[in-house]
């Protein structure tokens, strides 16, 4: 099978390799680049796993090939932690018992955090809209939403 | 055409553990040389929570807090048998393995204790900070990192300890049905407000008031989560979900999540949760299994309260708009 | 979520340290930074993907089977059919002697689902894998299927699973798991109204967000591991060493994080075959389902049905009850006997019932093989035990909570099944609903308890 080179920014560093052509993003990160952060829930666009941050966009990486990303900037989970200090959602997760399984947690994260550069100070149907398209089958959603809303009040630039 | 409310409730209890038992968990318990704490198991954890829950019965028992207990758990190589996380089971059975075995523990490391305060082991208690007091005197003191340090380099013991928890099979009896399904159980009584729109059938569910007597609350926010998702998947069940809409009928089965049908994050009923606790005679602290149960009210009381919205009963689940429309139509016949 | 303290305060000392703390999650910091490890996070070099090939026919005779043209598909490693299956029928409770084995890996012969395995292809891509299931040549005769348990009860149904002989599970107790409890025709006699009615669900998926699967990787000297999201390490492990005919000891398995169960992870069929491709190609396997897979193919719940007939006092004592329940397990057992008389210790519910006549039936159909899921055996009996509460209440004209109360059990009352009720708390649970729920009951039920002597 032909192999293609695709080469973009991940999490703040530059990678280039060969893959296959056809070869989705979200294989690509979990395969060949190691980034195993995205999940494939179902591999056809509808559980937001896989969600990924392209070029300040909220993407499903299931649904694109790697090839498709040349030059791009993508933003996964695994790259939001900064010097080891928790991004202020994986905080409010973590602070209001929002992971179960934790399987759509990297996915629902990242739709949070699209939300949340565009949408600084979200109502609660901002947040209920963002989370739409990701599936979780453990919490009942409601402690998802409510660490998105806790996260946003956490942000200094909200305070009343 | 017109919107209509209604309410209904619905009472339920659950058996904790494997039906009619005969389902063996086992656990060890042993520290490390500056007193920490490896739980090691075979159990699995879905997402329940089953590593923290070990953890801090383990805690508990031998007397540290729970950031001193590392568990290991689901390596066939390293842990002992057990059963299996299913039919409530994990918190139950492998809690009950893990007291076992820490209870062991913790007796060595009060007899090593006390051979390093020269008293006798049952004069100490734990101060649940990572001391050893003695009774009644507690300038008295050891921690349990030097106990650990002394039973490894100096003493040469092994503070470690075996659990096992087995309930033995019950057989039914064959022509009366007599058995011992379970040995405890947990409750709960469901009251859920609903609107039914008599024109297209749909059911919105408004609030649910669920009451959960599940034992103890071994970790009240991980109880609430288990609650709060079960609450929702039985919800999910009384309106959504099938892999056969047309049952008995092959045809028209789901095969993704566009589909297969479940509440989203804008469908969510206002939710309300009350835990009682009446300890169980055989559960670890008194805890029963409270992560199936959780889901099995919703589905009656929402039955219920389309009926009382609307007076038509829909005895075959899922509850559809389809099947909410055919009866309202049979009604009017 | 509140802790109501005030109930059963008497027989609950609250001086833990660690227990009824809420302590953060240990595995949180992991969910929330990707970090946390699942199965399918394992990647070996080398690995195989493993696709099915499966029956596109609800009962069918396999004619023949030609796998030549997949074999030589670019990429295929290894075809596998039921005659590489070393102990290829089994079944998984044969662990604690409930049988017969009755399901194969492998189809061989015939096929008694729609979407069941019947062959097996490992290739080097995922793609390459599927492309060559594609090209497996299976020719079929098809059989008349039977999808309706009524139907599939009746004398001259075709007969789903010939393991069993007949479509439904023989218990030592015949057809049925039975209850007998009291006189229940007498109860029936005595009533002053008698209610029948009957309830049906439909198969539910579990739907975790992480589907089944596995990750096998040779050891090199001749033990496997296997990284699996089963909810039961050893109970997968010793069913595949029957199914592989392979000592246990060869055998290791690494799991225990799991993106999600309820209940539909617990039936061993992933590992055994992708063990099994492992040590045939001597290569890493991974057989992962699709969503498609694990909405159709993973067992569901079972559909039910449920008839309960009802006696019932004016004064709202329910004096007779007798219920049949049907579980549907599809074409082949797993754990649905299990499930079926799961029902049958359960019913009639949280309820004293002086007469109690219970059948709970556990039946072959020719669809998905059910088994265990989330309330196993016990969900829908609930639902319908809870709808029929309803219904029996207006029926008398009583309020559906009072009329709880009346029947609720309690410490020491004997149960159908012969066990004397222990640790019940129904009534409270009935109580702080009335109370957070505003349902105006009774004085004289708020007053009740649960406890032997309560009033
Ligand atoms: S894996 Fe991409 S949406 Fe499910
Ligand atoms: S936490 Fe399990 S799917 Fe969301």
């Amino acid at each position: 099978m032909a192999k293609v080179p695709v080469q973009f920014t991940l999490n703040g560093s530059e990678k280039a390799e060969f893959i296959d052509s056809g070869t989705t993003l979200l294989n690509a990160l979990r395969d060949k680049i190691g980034d195993t952060s995205p999940k494939g829930g179902c591999h056809q666009g509808t559980c937001g796993a896989c969600s990924v941050i392209i070029d300040g966009e909220l993407r499903l990486s299931c649904l694109m090939l790697a090839e498709t990303c040349n030059g791009a900037t993508i933003t996964t989970t695994s790259g939001l932690a900064v010097g080891g200090v928790l991004h202020p959602l994986q905080r409010a997760f973590l602070d209001t018992f929002a992971t179960q399984c934790g399987f759509c947690t990297p996915g629902m994260i990242m739709a949070a955090k699209v939300l949340l550069d565009h949408t600084p100070n979200p109502s609660r149907e901002d947040v209920v809209e963002a989370l739409s398209g990701n599936i979780c089958r453990c919490t009942g959603y409601e402690p998802i939403i409510r660490a998105v809303l806790a996260a946003a009040r956490a942000n200094p630039q909200n305070a009343a | 055409m017109a919107i209509r409310r209604g309410r209904g409730v619905a009472a339920i209890n659950y058996p904790t553990g494997m039906n009619l038992g005969g389902d063996p968990t086992q656990a060890l318990v042993h520290s490390t040389p500056t007193g920490n704490f490896m739980v090691t198991l075979s159990s699995v954890d879905l997402g329940q929570g089953m590593k923290q829950i070990m953890a801090q019965i383990c805690a508990e028992t031998i007397g540290v807090p729970t950031d001193r207990v590392v568990v290991d758990t689901a390596d066939t190589d390293t842990g002992p048998h057990c059963m299996g996380t299913f039919a409530s089971r994990g918190t139950h059975r492998a809690g009950n393995a893990v007291i076992q075995a820490a209870r062991e523990a913790r007796q060595v490391m009060l007899e090593v204790a006390a051979e390093e305060l020269e008293v006798n082991a049952s004069d100490l208690e734990t101060d649940g900070q990572g001391n050893i007091l003695v009774k009644g005197a507690p300038q008295k003191s050891i921690s349990i990192f030097d106990v650990a340090l002394s039973a490894h380099f100096k003493r040469g013991r092994s503070i470690s300890g075996r659990g096992m928890f087995l309930i033995p099979r019950s057989y039914p009896e064959k022509e009366t049905g007599a058995m011992k399904p379970s040995t405890c159980y947990a409750h709960a009584c469901t009251v859920a407000e609903v609107e039914v729109d008599d024109e297209t059938g749909e059911v919105t569910v408004l609030t649910v008031k669920n009451v959960f007597e599940i034992g103890r609350a071994l970790n009240p926010k991980m109880v609430e989560q288990q609650l709060v998702g079960g609450s929702w998947m039985g919800i999910s069940h009384a309106l959504y979900e099938t892999t056969e809409p047309y049952y008995p009928n092959r045809d028209h089965g789901g095969t993704d999540f566009n589909q297969y049908l479940m509440p989203g994050p804008g469908d969510l009923a206002e939710t309300e949760i009350i835990v009682l606790e009446r300890p169980s005679a055989d559960g670890p602290y008194g805890a029963k299994g409270p992560g199936e149960m959780c889901a099995n009210p919703q589905m009656p009381a929402v039955a219920n309260a389309v009926f009382d919205a609307v007076g038509v009963r829909i005895d075959t689940l899922p509850i559809t708009p389809e099947r909410i429309l055919r009866a309202l139509k049979a009604q009017a016949n | 979520m509140e802790l109501r303290k005030s109930y059963f305060a008497d027989v609950r000392k609250d001086d833990l340290h660690e227990i009824g703390q809420p302590r953060p999650r240990s595995d949180s910091p992991g969910h929330v930074t990707g970090r946390t490890a699942y199965f399918a996070d394992r990647n070996f070099p080398g690995m195989l993907h493993l696709k099915m090939v499966r029956s596109p026919h609800h009962h069918a005779r396999i004619r023949s089977i030609d796998t030549s043209e997949a074999e030589k598909h670019p990429g295929v490693i290894k075809v596998l059919t039921a005659k590489d299956v070393p102990h290829n029928v089994y079944t998984i409770l044969i662990l604690i002697q409930v049988g017969p084995e009755d399901e194969t890996v492998l189809a061989d012969g015939k096929v008694r689902w729609k979407g069941e395995a019947v062959v097996a292809v490992l290739a080097e891509t995922e793609r390459a894998a599927q492309e060559a299931a594609a090209k497996v040549k299976v020719d079929y005769e098809v059989l008349p299927a039977v999808f309706d348990m009524e139907e599939a009860l009746k004398p001259g149904a075709p007969i789903v699973n010939e393991y069993h002989g007949q479509n439904y599970y023989l218990y030592d107790s015949g057809a049925c798991r039975k209850v007998r409890f009291g006189d229940v025709e007498a109860g029936f006699a005595q009533a002053d109204h008698v209610l029948e009615q009957s309830y049906q669900s439909s198969p539910i998926e579990h739907a975790p967000t992480e589907t089944t699967g596995c990750v096998v990787a040779p050891e090199g000297n001749d033990r496997f591991t296997c990284h699996t999201n089963t909810q039961a390490m050893f109970f997968t492990l010793d069913n595949t060493s029957i199914i592989l005919q392979m000592p246990g000891s060869k055998l290791h398995f690494v799991g225990g994080t799991v993106g999600g169960g309820f209940g539909g992870k617990v039936d061993v069929i992933v590992e055994p075959i992708a063990i099994l491709g492992a040590k045939l190609t001597g290569r890493p396997v991974c057989f992962i389902y699709s969503r498609e897979e694990e909405m159709q193919i993973s067992s569901p719940r079972a559909a039910e049905k449920v008839v309960i007939k009802d006696g019932v006092m004016k004064d709202g004592r329910i004096v007779a009850r007798k219920v049949t329940g049907y579980t549907d397990a599809g074409a082949y057992s797993r754990h649905s006997p299990y499930g079926a008389q799961k029902g049958a210790g359960h019913y009639p519910g949280p309820y004293t019932v002086p007469n109690v006549w219970i059948d709970t039936y556990c039946v072959y159909t020719n669809r998905t093989p059910s088994s265990a899921m989330r309330g196993f055996g016990v969900t829908i009996g609930d639902f319908a035990l809870e709808v029929q509460m309803d219904k029996l209440a207006r029926l008398i004209g009583m309020d559906p909570l009072e009329f709880r109360f009346i029947n609720a059990y309690r410490d020491g009352d004997m149960k159908a099944h012969r066990q004397p009720t222990e640790g019940a708390a129904l009534i409270e649970c009935m109580q702080e609903a009335a109370r957070v729920a505003n349902w105006p009951v009774a004085e004289k039920y708020m007053a009740m308890s649960s406890y032997k002597n309560g009033a």
